[in-house]
């Protein structure tokens, strides 16, 4: 029997998802056993018209990484859609947008003129900026169009699953490989890792205090802590209650606060909306001036609580 | 899906007026899960709720929307109603149309499109409700009363007549409060020791009171039905078994001090009881001043006790009790004459406030009732009472008018008549407030038969010239400046929560006003029950007044604890803010939040655990929950997202 097939793709995204796979070691060679890849830009030779060549549904997986930001990036999803029974959406920014998310805080002529002519190591007197045509001698070129915003996966095509962390641990992804080669996946639209938030395995839980009230925020880098505190409780922001957990702590492990790459739990819409309100539901003062001058004291609100989800937040959504 | 009808009430013109009753049916009929809309004159009439009974069978409903007034008026009728056709009472929602929509809109046209999106937005709630059933919780049939003054013997006697166990803490070493200091009582002049102590006896031989004196509430944990109440027990030094308060004890203690019931114009020894009807009538030592507890020597009481009674070995102990309501009769004290400057309070010793002069009208007080200033002892020959002194000042004192003071002012200036028929009173006042039954004639009676002058004003300044208290005033009546020479000045202070009380009212945590006096759960309609289920206020601790008011208050307290204790259980409403399991994580955000104690972190489980009784369905924890594991039961995040759509969907 001929082994099923899947694809790997990347859309808006660093990088970081496709070194995950790479991350399965040996592991990998278990998967290519049972599987052919039968796409996989970023490591093997294969061309578009190679996944046209597929059959409808002939695909048994694809795992698709990076957020939506270039018409190139919604072709290919669409295509791979089309010739796939399952879709997986890997990693962060496939699923909440991530870090290229926060890109929605501009326009796409802002993020053209910066990246394009203020940076200072770039050199451009004339300003260009990239256009979908350019006629070069009598030829037209053709560049894919830079859209006005970052979208989510999900946002574009029908995803089934999603495969959250930036990027994925190994564990969650051969997790996902089996559930899918054995087909005892979850209800459709799964989030395939654990319910709870990540206080539920922190290894600083012991550490929580009966009462969690600050009086005061500050950074990991102004402030030296006890390595087995609750960050929380030491007033370091730490997105862990409001971030699904299966990441495997590495960020608490390395003592850095949880940024939330994981993602809200099944019932939250808006991850940074809901850790904001707990987050100023513990503030231990009742004194306005001093309610604002802790709130003040965050920098980059929007940075810090949607770091990974601005486009999958309610704001975005709604503007949609 | 739930197949849910909906009800629409025209409530004759008051919706019907503004909203086309119609298109509102029509358009109802095409939302997701609506399977019947009808839509009748008076939806909370007979026929109106026989109606709906008929179509919930008919049609088979299992959820019903009513669009009608706000839930605050029929929610329970029609809830009550839906439960009669066998549908959960809670899978019926109010769609408000009339408060919300009718009465506050003129436009027909928008006020309709207003009312079909509410309808709407009810619909989609409906659909994701819940079934729920009230929560049951047993009620330890016991009470609690702090304080042992008319207002909390009062409520101690009428719960225990009722067959219901008392715990009655009263922090001094007597039950009687200021009542037993008082001389007599207005506007009948009855001697107040007379009508109390009776009462006071009462206590001590009723078999279902439990009295606790010398002992203060030092920790309070659980809720309406189950509190949990820790009660210091002070050493008294004197085995209460062996002693049968002969008092010889009291007569050889060599020690003399300043004695705290008669303000100080007396004294009495280091071991003693309060007063001569205490009850209970045994003494207590006072280890602040006893030779032996501050040097190590005397025991002359232990050598002179016939019966071994003396216990210098006694500790304070630590009790606890269970009970299933608490009632708050912690009394008042009077504002300081000190804060007086401009009185020469605190400085000037003839300057006494109005309890110290009930100590010299009382045949038991220091003076056995003779009018003798504390200065020297004379007679005074003239008398100026102040009125007001620090009530309705709100730029100085306190803005409140302290109530009592009218009347007891006219009663000492009368008494002291009575007493020193050639002597002359006069008072200052700024109003005489004399409602009440009787209280009227009492006043008139003052100035025509007793000739007590009454000075419409206030007093700037009172100072010592020539051996005279020199009282400066002005009488607002004829415009003139007034002088009186007087030979002892009675202030009536304002009336203040107990101190110490404030300490029980934050462990309690019930709220207060901005007096400190105890805040009722509704001025009108819940006059003596706190806003915290099962603790009630009665007595001056809620505000200042008189003996009557506090005894009907304490009657009342009573009558609503009873008709608790009649019942097995207590019915919780079960919505309240729960947590789902399989989503918390333990972070322990919501208990910080909580304000009612309701959560708290399981280490074991490693999730949050919600006490239902305790829990007021607030939604803090609900709003600061950030994983979405505490939801409000029938008003989750869902619901109120789905709701949204419904209002804004085209």
């Amino acid at each position: 029997m001929a082994k099923p097939k899947v694809a790997f793709y990347w859309c808006a995204s660093c990088g970081g998802c496709e070194e995950a796979v790479v991350d399965l070691a040996e592991d990998i060679l278990k998967v290519v056993e049972k599987v052919d890849i039968v796409f996989w830009p970023v490591a093997m030779d294969f061309k578009r018209r190679d996944v046209e060549g597929l059959g409808d549904g002939e695909l048994a997986a694809v795992f698709i990484n990076g957020a939506i930001r270039t018409s190139e990036q919604e072709e290919m999803a669409k295509l791979l859609r089309r010739k796939s029974r399952l879709v997986v959406a890997f990693g962060s920014c496939a699923y909440l947008g991530g870090i290229p998310g926060l890109a929605n805080l501009s326009s796409k002529d802002a993020v053209f003129e910066t990246v394009y002519k203020k940076v200072p190591t770039v050199v451009n007197p004339e300003g260009v900026v990239p256009r979908t045509e350019t006629d070069v001698d009598g030829f037209k070129l053709k560049l894919p169009d830079f859209y006005d915003g970052v979208r989510t996966l999900a946002q574009v095509i029908e995803v089934d699953y999603f495969l959250p962390g930036c990027a994925p641990p190994p564990d969650l992804i051969m997790e996902a490989i089996n559930k899918i080669l054995t087909g005892e996946l979850p209800e459709k639209g799964s989030v395939l890792a654990p319910e709870k938030s990540l206080c539920d395995t922190c290894p600083r839980r012991d550490s929580k205090p009966d009462k969690i009230k600050i009086s005061d925020i500050s950074r990991i880098a102004y402030k030296k802590i006890d390595t087995d505190k609750c960050f929380l409780a030491e007033g370091i922001i730490c997105l862990g209650p409001a971030t699904r957990s299966g990441c495997g702590e590495r960020c608490i492990n390395a003592n850095m606060p949880c940024r939330g790459c994981f993602g809200p739990t099944r019932e939250v819409l808006d991850q940074g909306g809901k850790f904001l309100s707990g987050l100023m539901s513990i503030v231990d003062t009742q004194d306005e001036e001093e309610i604002k001058r802790i709130a003040d004291s965050v920098i980059d609100p929007v940075g810090l609580f949607y770091m990974y989800s601005l486009p999958y937040s309610l704001r975005m959504k709604f503007l949609k | 899906m739930k197949r849910i009808g909906v009800f629409v009430c025209h409530c004759g013109i008051n919706i019907a007026g503004t909203v086309d009753i119609k298109r509102v049916v029509e358009a109802v009929k095409n939302f997701p899960g609506v399977v019947y809309v009808e839509d009748y004159k008076y939806m909370c009439s007979d026929p109106g709720q026989n109606l709906i009974r008929e179509k919930i069978k008919s049609e088979k409903l299992d959820g019903v929307v009513i669009a009608a007034c706000s839930p605050t008026l029929h929610e329970k009728t029609f809830r009550n109603t839906v439960s009669q056709a066998g549908i959960n009472p809670y899978n019926c929602e109010i769609a408000n149309i009339r408060e919300q929509c009718s009465w506050v809109h003129t436009n027909m046209e928008e006020a309709t499109e207003k009312a079909i999106r509410i309808v709407k937005s009810i619909v989609a709630k409906t659909l994701l409700d819940e079934s729920l059933v009230p929560i049951k919780s047993p009620v330890v049939k016991r009470a609690l009363v702090v304080g042992g003054g008319i207002a909390g013997i009062q409520a101690a006697l009428n719960i225990a007549n009722s067959g219901y166990e008392v715990v009655l803490v009263e922090k001094e070493p007597s039950i009687g409060g200021r009542m037993a200091q008082f001389s007599e009582t207005f506007p009948t002049l009855d001697c107040a020791q007379c009508i109390l102590t009776p009462k006071m006896v009462d206590v001590a031989s009723n078999e279902n009171i439990k009295l606790l004196t010398y002992s203060e509430v030092v920790d309070v944990s659980g809720s309406v039905g189950n509190f949990k109440v820790k009660i210091k027990k002070k050493a008294k030094s004197v085995d209460y078994e062996k002693c049968t308060g002969c008092g010889i004890c009291v007569e050889k203690c060599p020690v003399k001090v300043p004695n705290e019931f008669d303000r100080g114009m007396s004294e009495r020894k280091a071991i003693y009881t309060q007063f001569p009807q205490a009850v209970p009538n045994k003494p207590v030592i006072d280890r602040e001043n006893c030779t032996y507890f501050q040097k190590g020597k005397c025991r002359l009481c232990e050598r002179v006790c016939p019966f071994g009674a003396i216990d210098f070995e006694q500790e304070d102990e630590v009790i606890e009790e269970e009970v299933g309501a608490i009632v708050l009769a912690t009394g008042y004290e009077l504002y300081d004459v000190s804060n007086m400057g401009e009185y020469g309070g605190g400085e000037l010793e003839d300057v006494i406030d109005g309890l110290t002069f009930e100590r010299l009208l009382s045949s038991s007080g220091p003076t056995s009732g003779e009018v003798r200033r504390p200065s020297d002892g004379k007679v005074p020959k003239t008398v100026v009472f102040v009125k007001c002194v620090g009530s309705r000042d709100p730029e100085h004192h306190f803005p409140y008018c302290s109530k009592v003071c009218c009347m007891y002012t006219t009663k000492h200036a009368m008494l002291y008549k009575h007493r020193v028929p050639d002597g002359k009173a006069y008072i200052f006042y700024m109003d005489v407030r004399t409602a009440g039954k009787g209280y009227e004639e009492f006043y008139q009676r003052a100035q025509e038969e007793d000739g007590v002058i009454y000075l419409r004003g206030k007093v700037s300044k009172i100072y010592k010239s020539d051996g005279k208290l020199i009282v400066d005033g002005f009488d607002t009546l004829t415009g003139r400046k007034v002088q009186v020479e007087a030979d002892m000045v009675v202030l009536a202070m304002a009336i203040r929560p107990s101190s110490g009380a404030e300490k029980l009212f934050n462990l309690l945590k019930v709220s207060t006003d901005a007096n400190g006096f105890l805040t009722e759960a509704h001025p009108k309609l819940r006059p003596v029950e706190s806003l915290t289920a099962g603790i009630f206020l009665v007595g001056c601790a809620q505000g200042p007044k008189d003996i009557p008011d506090s005894v009907s208050q304490a009657n009342a307290a009573a009558s609503m604890i009873s008709v608790m204790f009649s019942q097995d259980y207590l019915i919780h409403e079960p919505i309240i803010t729960g947590v789902n399991e399989d989503l918390c994580s333990g972070c322990g955000i919501c208990v910080a939040v909580c304000p009612y104690d309701a959560r708290k972190i399981n280490r074991e489980k490693g999730t949050v655990e919600v006490n239902e009784i305790l829990c007021e369905a607030c939604g803090a924890c609900a709003a600061a929950c950030p994983s979405g594991a505490a939801q409000q039961k029938n008003l989750t995040d869902r619901q109120i997202i789905s709701m949204i759509k419904a209002i804004l969907e085209e």
